[in-house]
């Protein structure tokens, strides 16, 4: 039996915290190896190799943890799978633009070996994040994902695009969080406390559920992780910067910190506020329609492929939603899931856009025509990756059983979520426009007489490319294998069995 | 032959074997290669001649192991056989399950058999980037024969769609002029109805879940199994009508029905030959097959509603009638061979739902038929095609006098489509008219005009092709069919003769699963009725 743990003695609150301590402290020590010697190429490429290095040990930490540990039923940070879930799939996505970030740098002839140390301190925020069981450790995680992420944004320096998608990060994450703490601030002013557990039971002790100083926070705090997650209608900031930053920072960005903020939304919601069910369910319904309808549709209009994807994330945001919207453990095992999935494809198709890249340009869809006549295994691995993000079986892998887990979790609610069913598969039928679109124009239109010779791909790229690849197919045949920790991770997880679901209660439905 | 087959555990492993086989002769081929000196990327987008040899030799391979099903398969027994089943994803209650039952052996045997002509067939048709076209032709036939096969619905659902992607490729890289409309076309109707169809197997399985005791936890885990939903998933009347609908649209689209058949003519045309000879021989099939295994068995309540009955047979009708007359005037041949597969297959849903013994077992041998029958003649068109480079009507007349063999074929075949008696076409549809008029006369009577308009457009285009006078210069110099198209054609035609002249071991294997099929769903529609009686009497 694993013991049950006491984060209110010292010692055991930062043995909880080892991963998270492990990897600070090494972005700490690299930000001055970093520093320490003059800008070359190989600083940069030194520092980057030392990075992945330190967060292949987090994540062997990680996972230590995960199987050692037992559970805590109370403080500020959790101890359970969920934590240890969301931190595998936050650091493989930081491993994974740690690698491309190394050969895009050389690329772009940028020797600044900080960009890596950014990518830590920003993925050392995330794990915060995912941990935080108190409102004032999920605005620390956000800021110091934050600050980092608008410094990796502007990160290119001789580009245009690149500085105004920064800046407009900036005033918008800025902008954000500030509903974010003003929420916080409702929040407590209406229970008295910032821990998430203690505000459940506060809430349903003292019979606050139609406060309206708690609902006005509830819906402050929804407009900013609506924010950071980048859903319909506060989404327009996305499409700029990450058409701006480059393109490992952009994956980063789209997969990794979406992540990190979708974490721990399900958790402030599912944790804080399930006697709330009946009061932001339908705010989050409709925030997911909005999302999956619109995100999709724009993306039909994109040829630039980055700006594509970004429509692309936004539309999984909304997919990710639903999952949230239905309440359950199940759920947020579905979301974690579909997080790992979406990882995955995301960060091989912006390989495969590295890969394509020339200077400052955007790669658009003409540049992908008849790249299997000459790239052959290049336009069938962002054939994989398209169709795992629209979530095709088989040749799609795991994109297909992550939109599956989240459609089941939907489906076997307490109160199925039949109109969100219906919208995810309807516009998944229009994210095919976009998806087999690429496609089609690798397979089936002419390689241009003047396109430009497709440079070989460097090794870390190809290893991204192929390894993403290889754990889509795999996991499209086997989801078991880490569907097995996904399930099992949630019942221990602070969102509890019984009252994390609706509850049955006809006053929250009656109202 | 049987205990033989049985002394090597035959029933055991074939059917996993024969979707296995397929996925490794096009791994093979892909990555077995190594033998173009210009590099690895060489490979896909090379012309080499070897993947060609090589897929037909794993076709053959597949073929004549499935021939094996014939006797191992015993008609006497009903249920599944040949059954094979392994926990796939245990969490979700996913099984491995496949098994056939008379209906499903036919299908296995006839993917087979059109598979290995398809590869054989595209020989000189398809030279460039072999390896890759045949690497696909494999998957295909991988995810045919396991929809097929399978007795998980969600097993199933992954089959369907798995089809879906190398059939894509195959009508947008090798097809004709208007290839990339065609193919998108093609995938989205597709994909739009078996999404649809998704949502409603999630449904059932989740209707079926039970508490099992998972990695160290109690969890309510579903179950696609078929014979469990079948067995215990009771959905009211509202929600039946619903699911119906949603897997009526997933199978509507491929057979296709009336108003969904306008992707058929595109996907038809401007496929390569062996791409319309699958399309039309066995994907098609698939539709109707998903008919009789899912959507009416599993919601007989609603698929004998009276009012859902007769606009499905409508649609039918109109699906028959419209598609022959179409035919008549078209002047692509290939476009008019097409338009008369809806007209064929609207007659199998004419069958199905008429629902008698007979007008069934009719659906199942123009199921059979047509394969043969418009896979022939898809067949000869693309050779006709490799030789002029043209579809048209018009541009041909009197060709008979120079390619007498080609001519021979075309007329027998084109005989055996319009069906006269004697050879396969007309078996099956005079059951199902025969098995119709009896509970819905004035549809079968309706549908029975289109067998004069049949002859009218196929005879009339054959005559226009083959001996008209032969007034154009180009067409005197067309080559008749060399050796290994006639070795094309020989098993097609020997097909049709026998199934024209004895089918009886063909409808011996498949009669008990067309009685049970009736019997199942007749039976299941009356105890849906009466617990709505009952409870309509409890509500009073």
């Amino acid at each position: 039996m694993r013991p049950v743990f006491d984060l209110a003695i010292p010692s055991q609150l930062s043995a909880a915290l080892i991963p998270d301590l492990i990897l600070i402290g090494g972005a700490m020590i690299l930000l001055l190896v970093a520093v320490w010697r003059r800008e070359s190429r190989e600083h940069q490429r030194f520092v980057g190799y030392l990075s992945i290095g330190l967060c292949t040990i987090t994540l062997a930490a990680v996972w230590i943890m995960m199987n050692r540990l037992g559970s805590a039923t109370d403080g500020p940070i959790a101890v359970d799978n969920f934590r240890w879930m969301a931190d595998i799939v936050i650091l493989i996505g930081t491993i994974g633009a740690l690698a491309l970030g190394i050969d895009d740098n050389d690329r772009a002839l940028t020797t600044t070996a900080e960009t890596h140390v950014l990518i830590l301190l920003a993925s050392s925020g995330m794990m915060l994040l995912a941990g935080a069981r108190d409102l004032m450790i999920v605005f620390l995680g956000i800021e110091l994902m934050s600050v980092a992420s608008y410094a990796l944004a502007g990160i290119n320096r001789r580009s245009e695009r690149s500085a105004e998608g920064a800046l407009k990060y900036f005033l918008l994450g800025a902008f954000s969080t500030a509903f974010l703490l003003y929420g916080i601030a409702l929040i407590y002013g209406a229970t008295g406390s910032t821990g998430l557990h203690q505000i459940r039971v506060r809430v349903i002790e003292q019979g606050l559920s139609a406060s309206p100083l708690l609902l006005s926070g509830i819906g402050l705090l929804l407009v900013g992780f609506g924010f950071k997650v980048s859903s319909v209608p506060f989404h327009m900031w996305a499409p700029d910067v990450y058409d701006g930053a480059p393109n490992p920072v952009t994956a980063y960005f789209a997969a990794v910190v979406k992540a990190a903020v979708f974490v721990a939304f399900l958790r402030v919601w599912l944790e804080a506020l399930p006697s709330e069910y009946g009061a932001w369910h339908r705010a989050i319904t409709g925030l997911a329609i909005a999302t999956m309808v619109v995100g999709n549709a724009i993306g039909l209009m994109q040829r630039n492929m980055k700006r594509l994807l970004a429509y692309s994330s936004i539309a999984h945001a909304g997919f990710i939603m639903v999952a949230i919207a239905a309440g359950t453990m199940q759920g947020a095992s579905a979301m974690l899931f579909y997080l790992l999935a979406y990882t995955l494809a995301t960060f091989g198709a912006f390989a495969v856009i590295i890969v394509l890249s020339r200077g400052d340009a955007p790669v658009t869809t003409d540049d992908l025509s008849g790249l299997w006549r000459v790239r052959p295994w290049l336009a069938v691995a962002m054939t994989v990756f398209m169709l795992a993000l629209m979530g095709f079986p088989i040749a799609g892998g795991v994109g297909f059983f992550a939109k599956w887990y989240v459609l089941k979790a939907a489906l076997q609610a307490p109160i199925p979520q039949y109109t969100l069913s219906v919208v995810l598969v309807l516009t998944t039928v229009i994210s095919a426009g976009y998806y087999l679109y690429v496609v089609m124009v690798m397979f089936m239109r002419p390689r241009a007489a003047d396109a430009p010779i497709v440079p070989p791909t460097q090794s870390l790229t190809r290893t991204v490319m192929v390894a993403c690849a290889a754990l889509i197919l795999l996991l499209g045949v086997a989801p078991d294998l880490v569907l097995r920790y996904a399930s099992v991770g949630v019942p221990t997880v602070g969102v509890p069995r019984a009252p994390a679901g609706p509850p049955p209660t006809h006053t929250a439905l009656a109202r | 032959m049987r205990e033989f087959l049985l002394s090597v555990a035959y029933d055991r492993w074939i059917l996993p074997a024969l979707l296995v086989l397929p996925l490794l002769g096009a791994a093979v081929i892909l990555f077995g290669g190594g033998t173009s000196a210009d590099g690895d990327d060489e490979v896909l987008t090379g012309a080499s001649r070897r993947p060609s040899r090589l897929a037909t030799a794993v076709f053959g391979l597949e073929f004549v192991l499935s021939l094996g099903l014939w006797w191992a398969f015993d008609p006497a027994v009903s249920g599944w056989q040949q059954r094979v089943d392994v926990a796939w994803i245990p969490s979700w209650g996913v099984r491995f399950t496949l098994g056939l039952d008379g209906i499903a052996l036919m299908m296995v045997l006839l993917t087979t058999f059109i598979m290995l002509l398809a590869a054989y067939g595209s020989w000189t048709s398809v030279r460039e980037k072999t390896a890759s076209y045949y690497a696909l032709l494999l998957v295909l036939t991988t995810g045919m024969l396991g929809v097929f096969m399978s007795l998980d619905l969600f097993l199933f659902y992954a089959m369907w769609e798995i089809m879906l992607v190398p059939m894509y490729f195959i009508i947008g890289i090798w097809g004709g002029q208007r290839r990339i409309y065609a193919s998108l076309k093609f995938f989205i109707y597709t994909m739009i109805g078996s999404l649809l169809m998704l949502v409603g197997i999630v449904y059932l399985g989740l209707q079926a879940s039970h508490d099992v005791v998972l990695h160290g936890f109690h969890q309510t885990v579903p179950d696609f199994s078929y014979d469990t939903i079948m067995a215990t998933v009771h959905v009211t009347p509202h929600a039946a009508l619903w699911l119906f609908g949603a897997f009526f649209l997933a199978f509507a689209v491929k057979v296709p029905m009336f108003p969904f058949h306008t992707w058929l003519p595109d996907a038809h045309v401007e496929a390569p030959t062996a791409g319309s000879v699958v399309l039309a021989s066995i994907m098609l099939k698939l539709g109707t097959f998903g008919f009789l295994r899912l959507a009416v068995p599993l919601f007989p309540g609603a698929a004998l509603d009276p009012r859902v009955r007769t606009a499905v047979l409508t649609l039918a009708v109109i699906g028959i009638v419209y598609g022959a007359l179409v035919s008549l005037v078209q002047p692509d041949f290939k476009k008019l061979v097409a338009y008369s597969s809806v007209s064929h297959l609207g007659f199998v849903m004419l069958g199905i739902f008429a629902l008698t013994v007979q007008s069934v077992q009719g659906a199942l041998m123009v199921m059979i038929n047509h394969g043969l029958s418009t896979g022939a003649l898809f067949f000869l068109i693309g050779m006709l095609y490799e030789r002029r480079h043209t579809r048209l009507i018009a541009d041909y007349g009197g060709i008979a006098r120079v390619v007498p063999m080609f001519a021979a074929m075309l007329t027998f075949v084109s005989l055996s489509s319009i069906g006269l008696p004697g050879t396969n076409g007309f078996i099956g549809e005079f059951l199902v008219l025969l098995g119709a008029f009896r509970t819905y006369p004035i549809f079968a009577v309706i549908a029975t005009t289109t067998v004069i308009t049949a002859a009218a457009y196929l005879l009339w285009a054959i005559q226009r092709i083959l001996f008209n006078p032969l007034d154009k210069p180009v067409n005197e110099h067309v080559p008749d069919l060399n050796r290994r198209e006639l070795l094309l054609m020989a098993p097609l035609l020997a097909g049709i003769i026998w199934l024209g002249v004895y089918p009886a071991p063909v409808l011996r294997r498949m009669q008990p699963a067309a009685e049970h099929f009736v019997r199942a769903v007749e039976s299941r529609a009356a105890m849906a009725s009466a617990t709505v009686d009952a409870a309509d009497r409890g509500a009073r």
